[in-house]
C-alpha cells in the first residue's frame, strides 16, 4: 500500500502540468467545482422528488417539540431552566432535524456503492476527493434546508423572526450538519453494508441526542456523562444554537451547556471545534476513499 | 511480477500477429511499470496488463494475467469470454477505475495510470449492472452526468436533449427512472454514456437481461454510432452472435487472451468443418470413418453420433457415406457445419463458452498454477487433457 501511495504522490503533479491539450489550472478547478455542484444538485433534486420522505423526516421533531415539549412544560417550572421548556427544547429539535438527513449521506454512499451508481460517479474525470466533497456539501445543504423548514416554527416557541437571529441559527445548523455529514461519510467509507451502518446508528444516535443537552441541561448529568457530552458533536451544535439565541434575545437562552474542566468555552471556539471535526473527518474519509482499488 | 503470459497467448494464436513490436519501445514514463510501451495510434493498447487481488492466506487471485490488446480507432471490438474470465476487470483497468498490478495501457492516447482524468474525459461507459439514480427522472440523470463531466449549463441542456432524442426517449424525459422498462433504462444509459461525446465507448455486457426486441434496438443504436460518429466501441459479451457482429474480437479465458482477430479470420484459422454422422452402428462406423478420413483427423464418438473435423466437410459426406454403405452400415443422418465462434473458443480453451468453468481449485494449487503460467507451457501438453475434460 505504501508503494502505491508514494507512486500516487509522484504521479499527481505530472497530471496537473501535462493534463493534455491545455486545461489551464482555472479550468481544472472549475471542472472540479462543477462536479461538486452536480452532486449538490442531485441531492436537492432528490429532496424535491421525495416530498413525502422529507415531510416524514420533519414529523418527528415537530411531535417532540409540541407533544413532549407541551407535556413537560406543564411539569417543569420556567425557573428551573431559565426559559419555558418548549423554548428550551427548540435548539435540540433543530439539531435533531439537521442530524437525520446529514447521517443519511453515509448510508447513501453505501447504497450507491451497492447499486453501482458510485461507479458512474467514479468514472467522472474528477478527483475522488472531489466526489466526496460533493457528497458532503450535498448532505450539508439538504440538512440545512430541512433545518430551515423547522426554523420557520420559531414563533411558536416565542422566538422573534429576527433576520440576524435566523441567520445565526442557520449558520449554526450548517456548521453542525457539515460536521455530522463528514463524520457519517468517514464511517461509511470503511463499511460495506448499509445494515451494519444502520445498526450502528440505532445504537449510537439515541445516546448522542440525550447527551446533546437538547432535552435537559448537561449539568444535570453525572460527571462521566458530562465528559462524554464534551466529545459529542451534537452537544456543540445544540450549545451553539442555544447561545446564539441568548446572544440575540437575552434572557431567552438557558443554563450553560458544555464545560471544559468547569469552564465554558467561548462561542467561536465551539464553532471551531465543529469545523475542525468536520474537516478532519472529511480529510480522513477522502484519504480512504481516494485510494484506487 | 513480469508479465509473460501475454507472450504465451501470442505464440498460441494461430493468426498472423497483429501486434506491432519493436520501434515503439519508447522511453517508459513510469519506471515502476517499465516494459514494452503500448502501440501508438490505437484507440486502446495494452502490454502485459496484469491485475491481481490479494486473496486469503497470502495467495493472490489473478483476474487478468498479462493482456496484450490493440483496438483500432473507429472499430467495434468484442471482448468475448465466459463469466469470470476477467472481462469486467479489464474494463475497469482501461477506464482507470482500477490500478493495474503490472503492465501498461493507453486509452485514447492517455496512460491509464498517470493520466486517469484524461482517459475518463474521452471514454464513456455502459456498466454491466444498471447504474442510474432510480428516484430521478431520465433528464435529471443526464443533467447530473453532464455537470460531473464539467459541461456548462447550456451545453448540458443541449446535449441532454440531443442524446435523449437519439435513443428515442424524449417523450419519457420527465419520467422517474424507476418507472422505465429495462430496455428503456439501457437506452438511457447509452444516452448518458454518449453525453460527453466520448471517443471510445465501453459496454460491459450491454444486452444481458434484455428481451430480443430491446437487444436489437440497442444494437441498432450502436451500429448507428459507429457509422455516423466513428466512435470506437469496446463490447464485452458472452453472446457469440453479438461477437459475430463486430469488426474484430478477442477471446479471453481465465484472465488470458487466447486469440484475437476478425470473426472470419478466427474461424478460418480453425478451417475444419464439423461433420456429424448418425448411423445404425456408431461404434463400427467410427472405425470405418477413421480409415476413410485423412490421417490425423480428430474423430470422436458420443451420444450425437460420430463426429470429426475435416476441411471442406460437405464434400466429405458422400465419400464417408459410400464407405459406410460398403461396410453395410446404414447412415441415418449426416451434417457438415462450418466452424462457429464457439468452435473457435473450444479450439483455444478446450471448453465450450457455455460450459461452466471447472470447479475452483483449492487456493494452494491455484497459486501454483499462477506461477506455472510464467513459464509458457508447451501447447500440446495440457490442451488434450483440457479438451477431454470439456467433452466429458
Amino acid at each position: 500500500m505504501t508503494t502505491s501511495a508514494s507512486r500516487d504522490a509522484r504521479v499527481r503533479p505530472a497530471t496537473d502540468t501535462s493534463g493534455g491539450p491545455g486545461p489551464a489550472p482555472l479550468t481544472r478547478l472549475r471542472r472540479e467545482l462543477r462536479a461538486v455542484h452536480a452532486l449538490v444538485h442531485r441531492d436537492l433534486l432528490r429532496l424535491s422528488s421525495q416530498r413525502t420522505h422529507t415531510a416524514l423526516m420533519l414529523v418527528q421533531p415537530v411531535l417532540y417539540l409540541f407533544i413532549l415539549g407541551g407535556g413537560l412544560a406543564a411539569l417543569i417550572p420556567d425557573s428551573a431552566l431559565g426559559v419555558g421548556y418548549q423554548a428550551y427544547l427548540f435548539p435540540g429539535m433543530l439539531m435533531m432535524t439537521v442530524q437525520t438527513p446529514a447521517v443519511m449521506v453515509g448510508i447513501r454512499l453505501i447504497t450507491d456503492r451497492q447499486s453501482g451508481y458510485l461507479r458512474e460517479l467514479l468514472m467522472a474525470p474528477v478527483r475522488r476527493s472531489t466526489l466526496l466533497l460533493g457528497s458532503c456539501a450535498g448532505g450539508t445543504v439538504v440538512a440545512a434546508v430541512q433545518g430551515a423548514v423547522l426554523l420557520s416554527l420559531a414563533g411558536a416557541v416565542g422566538l422573534p423572526y429576527d433576520p440576524v437571529l435566523l441567520a445565526l441559527l442557520l449558520a449554526g445548523m450548517l456548521l453542525a450538519s457539515f460536521a455530522i455529514t463528514a463524520l457519517s461519510l468517514a464511517l461509511a467509507v470503511g463499511l460495506g453494508r448499509p445494515e451494519v451502518f444502520q445498526l450502528l446508528l440505532g445504537l449510537v444516535m439515541m445516546p448522542l441526542l440525550f447527551l446533546s443537552g437538547g432535552f435537559f441541561p448537561l449539568h444535570a448529568l453525572p460527571g462521566w456523562a458530562q465528559a462524554l457530552a464534551a466529545v459529542n458533536p451534537l452537544a456543540y451544535g445544540v450549545d451553539l444554537l442555544r447561545r446564539s439565541i441568548e446572544l440575540q434575545v437575552p434572557g431567552h437562552g438557558a443554563a450553560a451547556g458544555i464545560e471544559w474542566f468547569g469552564l465554558q468555552p467561548p462561542l467561536p471556539l465551539e464553532a471551531g471545534v465543529l469545523l475542525a471535526t468536520g474537516a478532519l473527518a472529511l480529510l480522513w474519509a477522502a484519504h480512504r476513499f481516494g485510494r484506487p482499488e | 511480477m513480469q508479465p509473460s503470459a501475454g507472450d504465451d497467448a501470442l505464440t498460441q494464436t494461430p493468426l498472423p500477429a497483429t501486434v506491432p513490436t519493436g520501434p515503439d519501445a519508447a522511453v517508459p514514463t513510469d519506471p515502476d511499470t517499465a516494459g514494452p510501451a503500448p502501440g501508438k495510434g490505437y484507440a486502446i493498447s495494452t502490454r502485459g496488463l496484469v491485475k491481481s487481488y490479494p486473496g486469503p492466506d497470502g495467495t493472490a487471485t489473478h483476474a487478468v494475467r498479462g493482456l496484450d490488446l490493440d483496438v483500432r480507432s473507429g472499430e467495434t471490438f468484442a471482448f468475448l469470454g465466459p463469466n469470470g474470465a476477467g472481462k469486467s476487470t479489464t474494463i475497469a483497468l482501461l477506464c482507470a477505475l482500477a490500478r493495474p498490478t503490472a503492465g501498461r495501457a493507453t486509452v485514447a492516447g492517455a496512460d491509464v495510470v498517470s493520466q486517469p482524468a484524461r482517459v475518463r474525459r474521452q471514454v464513456g461507459m455502459l456498466f454491466q449492472h444498471s447504474a442510474l439514480d432510480m428516484d430521478l427522472t431520465a433528464e435529471q440523470n443526464l443533467r447530473i452526468h453532464a455537470r460531473l463531466y464539467g459541461m456548462s449549463r447550456r451545453h448540458s441542456r443541449r446535449r441532454t436533449h440531443e442524446t435523449l432524442e437519439a435513443v428515442g426517449l424524449t417523450d419519457r424525459r420527465r419520467s422517474p427512472v424507476r418507472t422505465l422498462s429495462g430496455g428503456m433504462r439501457r437506452r438511457l444509459e447509452l444516452a448518458r454514456g454518449l453525453l460527453h461525446a466520448p471517443r471510445i465507448l465501453f459496454l460491459d455486457e450491454p444486452t444481458t437481461g434484455l428481451d430480443p426486441h430491446a437487444r436489437a434496438q440497442v444494437w441498432e443504436h450502436l451500429r448507428d454510432l459507429r457509422d455516423r460518429h466513428g466512435t470506437t466501441l469496446f463490447i464485452t459479451t458472452h453472446y457469440l452472435e453479438e461477437a459475430e457482429n463486430c469488426d474484430r474480437l478477442a477471446i479471453i479465458d481465465r484472465g488470458r487472451l487466447v486469440a484475437q482477430g476478425t470473426p472470419a479470420a478466427l474461424k478460418d484459422a480453425i478451417g475444419d468443418d464439423r461433420v456429424v454422422l448418425r448411423t445404425g452402428d456408431d461404434r463400427a462406423a467410427c472405425h470405418v470413418v477413421r480409415r476413410t478420413a485423412p490421417p490425423g483427423t480428430g474423430t470422436a464418438l458420443d451420444a450425437e453420433g460420430v463426429r470429426l473435423r475435416v476441411p471442406d466437410g460437405s464434400s466429405w459426406i458422400p465419400r464417408l457415406c459410400a464407405a459406410l454403405q460398403a461396410h453395410g452400415i446404414p447412415v441415418r443422418a449426416a451434417s457438415a457445419t462450418p466452424p462457429t465462434l464457439d468452435d473457435v473458443f473450444f479450439h483455444h480453451t478446450g471448453r465450450s463458452i457455455h460450459t461452466p468453468r471447472p470447479p475452483a481449485q483449492p487456493a494452494a494449487t491455484r497459486s501454483a498454477d499462477a506461477t506455472a503460467t510464467r513459464k509458457p507451457a508447451p501447447a500440446g501438453q495440457d490442451r488434450p487433457a483440457a479438451k477431454a475434460e470439456g467433452r466429458r
